[in-house]
């Protein structure tokens, strides 16, 4: 395999990782509310993503750093270009970090609630908008030759497409299925049952905008035969996903809900490949694994840092997940709260 | 302002915001991963205590630093793609390199010691904030080497066809004395900064009565670790300085505002005046320390800044290759002083703790309430004076910081995300430092000594109730 087309997939690989664990971040934090009544119930399901969750937004940083190494101009012009929404996505990343760090380090409830509030709308903010953005790239976006190199000139509403839109839906609709299913496998109790109607109700929802999308992807937006295949597969998973869900069988539910969204970020990549951001204007305009790409030399080195580091990330990164395997009920949740600061116990 | 002018700003204020976590971060991770292991190692509940006090406080900052780095990972692009694009080659490695080896490690163990106080059996649990500690060493590492090879690019061979810079030698980006000595000095700071916080907190509890066994230990480590850190921060200094004034003899120029290349030349203390060439009012002057900490000589040379405003233009062709000299002059000084600052006040308190007691006068409590901000302060200073002394070069002698803004994103578009970072990073630096000095005023958790010798099993007990929970 070339080295640009290896970058190709580890970039794929990146993204894969970071939909499929930050994908049931963004699903829980939107959740939050509507699975979880009570103050407890809403401790037990943030303490589920608790340890998890800074580590799962490390694949996009890791994405995003090894964008810039093994494809600059696509880094540069992606960047600059969707400015706009990735300026909403970091601002949403930085509000929800915030929110998960801080709601329970002081227990009044009205401070409690708006960082729950925060909560749902800086999950729901990221998981509309990267499927926008991945939508608008598959689709091809006004890119011209300025200076001899590749822009974006297409302006922030050029993304709000029908197309792009669906796409932004797709993800929002998916992860929060995926973020139930992720709850009625780790939590117990009425949060656990809930979590599980919910997946159902919105995994339907999401099995109908997704085979919309993935039709008009593979056929307006893809000159791939295998593509189809890919696309199946992601629906087949999907809907194994909820059967198992229906059936209560929640680890399996979980497993065919990430192999949907892998398949799903296979499909995207490889409706692209060798395009990582074609031009609606001009085929010459287009970005491609070459003309974006770093010398051998870095690509060598990269190379070299990846296949050595990315197995033992794998293996101490599963290693937490196993851990934290076993279920958070909200019986469990201390009280009186340890780790709260109680500013009631101010000395004079 | 123009578009350039934003960007500038814009990067300014998250980078030295996003600075001011980093170094607590950095030291006070190894500070708390000490502690425990002193509580691992003696049993003593008052290491435990401090563990878990300063490890809260850890978290508070941790947080910060955290959200404001993801805004750096993404800003190159966004704001600078004209220069990702010309650097991207080589720049994007190291960037790449921290996060796969370094903020892997520091999130996903960080994590694992949130929570794994009853899921993970004691000594797992210790190495686990040993990783996360090791995780941001890492960090600084890889990301300081990309830093100094803006400083002082090397390895690389500029490809005039593709318009950028590219890579020939990644041993050379990530191990050149610009790098290393950059690293050494940031260690040094760190610590510095993290034993300054430290010994704040832990003489604040004391003048208040509280906590007394806890304190006392924390204070005295704290204060060691200040006074040998500042050692290594003068000594490290000075060999970033020498390095500084072969690659970048300009910089160190404008630190002193020398206008004519001097032999044997002084070091003024401080300067009432304007800096530019014209007679200062009042200067007090240190002879000879300039000329050595440039070339190791009291009586070396040290160019000046008309004779390297000249050769600039002649190697460069016309254009202003002066910084800002009193930002420099000025932001140099107050490195140094704030850091001398701290330093004074920790010997103080040193000085009379030898006969177990705190200093009495009137200045001690405000001192050490300053302790924590003095080193922030110190450390926004030097990178003020690393960065705006480079300029107008983003990447020395070969790359324009004007060179690097992204074309397509207009001055509106800039200025409107400048605004809304900047207000929200205000609204966060007051919720953080409300809950910084709330956590402060509450003090440390009374420890429930029943529990402590139970062996934890990994994974945990699922029918006992959470230790740690949101
Ligand atoms: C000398 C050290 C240093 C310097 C110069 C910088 N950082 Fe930083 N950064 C750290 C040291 C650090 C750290 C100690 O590793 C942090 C601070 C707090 C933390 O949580 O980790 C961190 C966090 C942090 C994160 C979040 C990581 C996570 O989610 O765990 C990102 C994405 C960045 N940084 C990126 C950057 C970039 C692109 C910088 C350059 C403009 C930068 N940092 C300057
Ligand atoms: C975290 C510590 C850092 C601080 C506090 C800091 C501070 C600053 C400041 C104040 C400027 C503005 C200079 C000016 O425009 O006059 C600047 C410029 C710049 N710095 Fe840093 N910097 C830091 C680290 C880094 C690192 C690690 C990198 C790269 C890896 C970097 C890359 C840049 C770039 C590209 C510019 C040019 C843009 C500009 O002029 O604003 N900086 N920095
Ligand atoms: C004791 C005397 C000191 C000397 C001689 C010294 C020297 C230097 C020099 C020459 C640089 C510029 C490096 C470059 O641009 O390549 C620098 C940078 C810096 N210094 Fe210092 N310094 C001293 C004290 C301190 C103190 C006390 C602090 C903070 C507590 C500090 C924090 C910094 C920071 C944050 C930077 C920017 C980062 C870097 O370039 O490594 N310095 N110092």
């Amino acid at each position: 395999m070339e080295l640009t087309t290896f970058w190709f997939v580890i970039i794929a690989v990146l993204w894969i990782g970071y939909f499929v664990l930050e994908g049931f971040d963004f699903g829980v934090g939107v959740l939050l509310k509507t699975v979880a009544k009570s103050q407890a119930e809403r401790r037990a399901v943030l303490t589920t993503l608790g340890p998890l969750w800074d580590g799962n937004e490390v694949w996009l940083l890791v994405a995003g750093g090894a964008t810039f190494a093994a494809f600059p101009e696509w880094y540069a012009t992606l960047f600059s270009g969707f400015y706009l929404p990735l300026f909403l996505i970091l601002m949403a990343l930085i509000v929800r970090g915030v929110a998960m760090e801080y709601r329970s380090k002081y227990g009044d409830e009205k401070w409690r609630g708006r960082w729950d509030n925060a909560i749902v709308i800086s999950s729901f903010v990221p998981a509309l908008l990267w499927g926008v953005a991945f939508a608008n790239i598959v689709r091809g976006v006004p890119l011209e030759v300025q200076n001899n190199v590749i822009e974006y000139t297409g302006g922030f509403f050029n993304l709000l497409n029908p197309y792009g839109l669906l796409g932004g839906l797709v993800t929002l609709s998916v992860f929060m299925t995926h973020g139930a299913i992720f709850l009625a496998l780790k939590t117990d109790g009425a949060i656990r049952e809930r979590a599980r109607v919910i997946a159902t109700k919105i995994g339907l929802f999401a099995a109908v905008v997704t085979v919309a999308f993935l039709a008009i992807t593979v056929t307006a937006y893809n000159d791939k035969l295998e593509v189809y295949g890919l696309a199946a597969i992601v629906a087949v998973a999907w809907l194994a996903a909820l059967s198992a869900n229906l059936r209560g069988r929640e680890g399996y539910a979980f497993l065919y809900s990430s192999i949907a969204l892998t398949f799903a970020v296979i499909t995207l990549f490889s409706a692209l490949y060798p395009n990582v951001m074609p031009s609606s204007l001009l085929e010459t305009a287009s970005l491609n694994i070459n003309n974006a790409s770093s010398t051998p030399y870095t690509l060598k080195v990269m190379t070299y840092v990846a296949v050595v580091l990315t197995p033992i990330v794998l293996l101490y990164q599963g290693w937490t997940y196993w851990v934290f395997r076993k279920r958070i009920s909200a019986a469990q949740i201390p009280s009186p709260e340890s780790g709260v600061l109680d500013f009631s116990k101010l000395p004079k | 302002m123009s578009s350039l002018d934003l960007a500038r700003w814009q990067f300014a204020i998250t980078t030295v915001y996003h600075f001011i976590f980093v170094p607590i971060t950095i030291g006070m991770g190894f500070l708390v991963a000490g502690l425990q292991t002193a509580w691992y190692r003696t049993g003593n509940t008052k290491y435990l205590k401090a563990t878990k006090f300063f490890g809260k406080l850890f978290l508070i900052n941790f947080a910060m630093g955290v959200v404001t780095g993801i805004v750096q990972e993404f800003q190159f692009g966004m704001n600078w793609s004209s220069y990702s694009r010309f650097v991207g080659d080589i720049f994007g490695a190291p960037l790449a390199m921290e996060g796969l080896l370094a903020f892997f490690l520091e999130s996903t163990f960080l994590g694992m010691w949130i929570f794994g106080w009853d899921r993970l059996p004691k000594k797992i649990h210790l190495a686990s904030i040993w990783a996360a500690a090791m995780g941001t060493v890492f960090s600084a590492y890889f990301i300081l080497a990309a830093n100094a090879w803006m400083q002082h690019p090397v390895g690389y061979t500029v490809n005039e066809a593709r318009g950028r810079a590219e890579l020939n030698d990644i041993f050379a980006v990530l191990f050149q004395n610009t790098a290393v000595s950059a690293f050494a000095h940031t260690i040094s700071f760190a610590f510095f900064t993290a034993g300054s916080f430290l010994v704040g907190v832990s003489a604040w509890l004391l003048v208040k009565n509280r906590e007394k066994a806890m304190a006392t230990s924390t204070l005295k480590l704290g204060l060691v670790t200040v006074m040998i850190t500042f050692v290594m921060i003068a000594v490290t200094g000075d060999w970033t300085a020498r390095i500084m004034t072969e690659q970048q003899p300009m910089k160190m120029a404008a630190a002193e505002a020398l206008y004519e290349t001097t032999e044997g030349a002084p070091f003024s203390l401080l300067t009432i005046g304007t800096l530019d060439q014209s007679r200062p009012v009042f200067q007090i002057d240190i002879p000879g320390v300039l000329s050595f900490m440039s070339t190791g000589d009291v009586n070396g040379v040290v160019e000046g800044i008309n004779d390297l405003q000249a050769q600039y233009e002649k190697q460069y062709g016309p254009g202003d290759y002066t910084p800002n000299i009193p930002l420099a002059y000025w932001g140099f000084r107050l490195m140094i002083g704030f850091g001398a600052l701290a330093t004074l006040f920790a010997l103080i308190t040193l000085w009379r703790l030898r006969k177990n007691e705190l200093p009495k006068g009137r200045w001690f409590l405000p001192a050490m309430i300053s302790m924590p901000f003095l080193p922030i302060l110190a450390n926004s200073f030097g990178w003020i004076f690393t960065e705006t002394a480079r300029q107008p070069w983003a990447v020395f002698g070969l790359f324009k910081t004007e060179d690097g803004v992204s074309p397509t994103v207009g001055a509106a578009s800039v200025a409107f995300t400048m605004i809304v970072f900047t207000l929200l990073y205000g609204v966060l630096a007051v919720i953080e430092f409300k809950l910084m000095i709330r956590a402060i005023q509450i003090g440390p958790e009374v420890i429930d000594t029943s529990e402590l010798h139970e062996e934890v099993e990994l994974g945990g007990d699922s029918t006992k109730k959470l230790t740690m929970a949101y």
